[in-house]
C-alpha cells in the first residue's frame, strides 16, 4: 500500500491533479453556472428571456455601448501616451529605467479607490467639475502602468541589430520605427490593450466615485442585478461580458496570458 | 534636446501619475475631516490611527486584510508550486488546456470571477464569510504563482529530480531537498504577487465577504466613500502603506543592481 502511494507519487505528472480538481471547482464550475443562470428563471426553467431583455430594455444596452466607447478611447489614449514613454524608458541605460519602471507602477500599490478619491479631491482642489473629464483622467490614470509595462518589457528584449541592419540598410528613422520597432513592439501592444480595454469595461465603482454618480458603466450594472437578487439576469449580462472577452482574446491571438501575467507588478 | 523633450515628457507623466497620492500625503498632515481642506499643520491623525481603540472598525479591516493576504498568498504558492511542477511533467496536450484553464481567471475582469463564485458559494448554499473570501482570493492569485514557477522549472535541470530518486530518496524528500531550493525565486516573487492582489482586490472580496459583518480595507474604504466621505485617518494610513512600498522597493532595486554590476564584472 504504501509502495504504491509512494510510486503515484513520484510520478510528478500526478502533482498536478489537485490543482485540476481546483480549477475544475472555483473556475469551470462557477463559469457553467454563469451559463447555467443566464439561461434559466428563477424556478429552473429553460428560458430566453434574460437575453430578450437586455434587447429590450434600452437601459443596460445603453451602458454597455457607453461602456466600450469610454473603454475604447481609454485604450487608445493610454497607447498614445503610454508607448511613447515606454519607447523612452526602453531607450535609457537599465539601472535607471528599471527604476523609472518602478516609479510607473508604484502607485498602483495604493488601494485604488483611495487613489480614486484623491483623484477627486485633486479635481476639486483645482476647482474643476467632476464629469466626462475626471472620468477619462481617472480611467487613463488608473490604467496607464497596465500599458506601458509590457510594451517596455517587449521594447527592452528586442534584438537591437535588427534595428541597426534597418539603418545600415538606409532606412530613414522614420521607416526604422514604422517598419522595424512597431511590428517588433505589437506583442507588448496587444497584451497592453487586452489588460486596459476590458477591465474598463467591467470596472465598478470608479466611475460612479469620479463623477458623483452621474455616469455608471457596465460593472455597476453588474453588480446592481446581482445585488438585487436578480441572478439570472445578472448572469446572462456577464455571458454577454464572457463572450466579448472570449472575442477579443481569439482575436489577440496566443501568448496572452503569459504577457498579462508579465504585465503584473512585479 | 531630443533627451531634453524625452526626459520632460516622462517627468511630466509622473507628475500626472504622482499628484493624487501627493495630495493624500499633504493632507495627512491637517485634521481637517474633508479631504482638500488645509485647517493648518498637525500630526493629529498619526497619532489618532495608532491610538488603539478609537477606530476600531478600521483596524479591525486592516487586520482582515493582512491575515486574508497572507493565507492566500501561502497556500496559492503551496497549490501553484506543487501545480507547476505537475503541469511542466504532463504530456504537451494536456499541459496547454491546464494551462488554457489556468489563463481564465487572469484574463476575465474580477467582476466576472466575482459573480461566478458568487453564484459557486449561493448555488452550494454556503455561508459567505473569511472562508469563501479566502477560498475566492486563492482561486485568482494561484495562476500567477503557477506562472512565475513554470520559468524556473524550464530553466533547471531534469536529470536531478531523478538522480535523487535512484539514489534512494523518497519523492517529497527529493522535492525538499532538490526541486524547492531551484524554484525558491519563482515561489517568491509569486507569493509577493498573490499577496499583493489579495490586499488590492475589491470586487472579488465585495462578492464573496458576505453580510456578517466582515470587513477589508477595500470593502470598507468603499463603505466609507458611498457614505460620503474617507475617514481622515485613511490618509495617514495611505501615505504610510506607500512610503513603506517606495523604501522597499528602493531596496530592492538596488540589491538588484548590485548584483548585476558584481556578476558582470565576475
Amino acid at each position: 500500500m504504501k509502495q504504491s502511494i509512494l510510486s503515484f507519487a513520484g510520478k510528478r505528472r500526478n502533482w498536478s491533479i489537485p490543482y485540476i480538481l481546483f480549477l475544475g471547482f472555483f473556475v469551470i464550475t462557477p463559469l457553467v453556472l454563469i451559463v447555467y443562470y443566464a439561461f434559466t428563471n428563477q424556478t429552473g426553467t429553460f428560458t430566453l428571456d434574460n437575453f430578450k431583455k437586455f434587447w429590450m430594455q434600452p437601459e443596460a444596452m445603453h451602458t454597455f455601448v457607453f461602456s466600450v466607447g469610454v473603454a475604447l478611447i481609454t485604450t487608445i489614449a493610454c497607447l498614445l501616451l503610454g508607448y511613447p514613454a515606454a519607447f523612452i524608458l526602453s531607450r535609457m541605460e537599465l539601472n535607471r529605467s528599471r527604476l523609472l519602471v518602478l516609479l510607473f507602477i508604484l502607485p498602483m500599490w495604493v488601494n485604488f479607490l483611495i487613489r480614486t478619491l484623491a483623484t477627486v479631491a485633486l479635481f476639486d482642489f483645482l476647482k474643476i467639475p467632476l464629469g466626462m473629464g475626471s472620468l477619462y483622467f481617472g480611467m487613463i490614470y488608473n490604467f496607464l502602468p497596465f500599458m506601458i509595462y509590457p510594451i517596455y518589457n517587449i521594447l527592452i528584449k528586442t534584438d537591437r541589430s535588427l534595428i541597426e541592419a534597418a539603418q545600415d540598410l538606409g532606412a530613414n528613422p522614420r521607416q526604422v520605427f514604422v517598419k522595424t520597432i512597431l511590428p517588433l513592439s505589437a506583442p507588448g501592444i496587444a497584451s497592453g490593450v487586452m489588460m486596459v480595454f476590458m477591465p474598463v469595461i467591467s470596472t465598478f465603482a470608479i466611475a460612479e466615485l469620479l463623477t458623483i454618480n452621474n455616469i455608471k458603466l457596465f460593472g455597476t450594472t453588474l453588480q446592481e442585478n446581482i445585488y438585487n437578487g436578480m441572478w439570472n439576469y445578472g448572469a446572462a449580462l456577464s455571458l454577454i461580458m464572457l463572450l466579448l472577452i472570449a472575442a477579443t482574446t481569439l482575436l489577440n491571438g496566443k501568448g496572452n496570458a503569459k504577457a498579462a501575467s508579465e504585465g503584473g507588478l512585479i | 534636446m531630443k533627451k531634453i523633450l524625452a526626459n520632460s515628457y516622462i517627468g511630466l507623466l509622473l507628475t500626472l501619475l504622482y499628484a493624487p497620492i501627493l495630495i493624500i500625503i499633504i493632507f495627512s498632515f491637517t485634521e481637517a475631516k474633508v479631504l482638500g481642506n488645509w485647517t493648518g499643520f498637525s500630526f493629529k491623525l498619526y497619532a489618532s490611527l495608532f491610538h488603539v481603540g478609537v477606530h476600531h472598525s478600521l483596524s479591525a479591516a486592516l487586520w482582515n486584510t493582512l491575515i486574508i493576504g497572507l493565507i492566500s498568498a501561502f497556500v496559492s504558492m503551496m497549490l501553484g508550486t506543487i501545480a507547476a511542477i505537475g503541469i511542466f511533467n504532463l504530456k504537451p496536450r494536456a499541459r496547454s488546456v491546464i494551462q488554457l484553464v489556468n489563463s481564465v481567471p487572469i484574463l476575465n475582469p474580477d467582476i466576472i470571477t466575482a459573480i461566478s463564485l458568487f453564484l459557486l458559494f449561493v448555488s452550494l448554499g454556503i455561508s459567505q464569510g473569511y472562508t469563501t473570501v479566502i477560498l475566492a482570493h486563492i482561486t485568482f492569485c494561484t495562476p500567477y504563482v503557477v506562472l512565475s514557477v513554470f520559468p524556473r522549472l524550464q530553466r533547471m535541470n531534469e536529470n536531478l529530480y531523478e538522480a535523487a530518486l535512484d539514489l534512494g530518496a523518497t519523492p517529497f524528500y527529493a522535492l525538499r531537498k532538490i526541486l524547492l531550493p531551484e524554484l525558491r525565486p519563482g515561489m517568491i516573487s509569486g507569493f509577493v504577487l498573490a499577496f499583493t492582489l489579495s490586499i488590492d482586490d475589491f470586487v472579488v472580496t465585495l462578492f464573496t465577504i458576505g453580510n456578517e459583518g466582515l470587513e477589508t480595507l477595500s470593502t470598507y474604504i468603499y463603505a466609507d466613500a458611498r457614505k460620503g466621505g474617507l475617514t481622515p485617518e485613511l490618509r495617514p494610513l495611505s501615505a504610510i502603506i506607500f512610503l513603506t512600498v517606495l523604501v522597499l522597493l528602493l531596496i530592492i532595486n538596488r540589491r538588484a543592481a548590485k548584483k548585476e554590476y558584481k556578476n558582470e564584472k565576475a
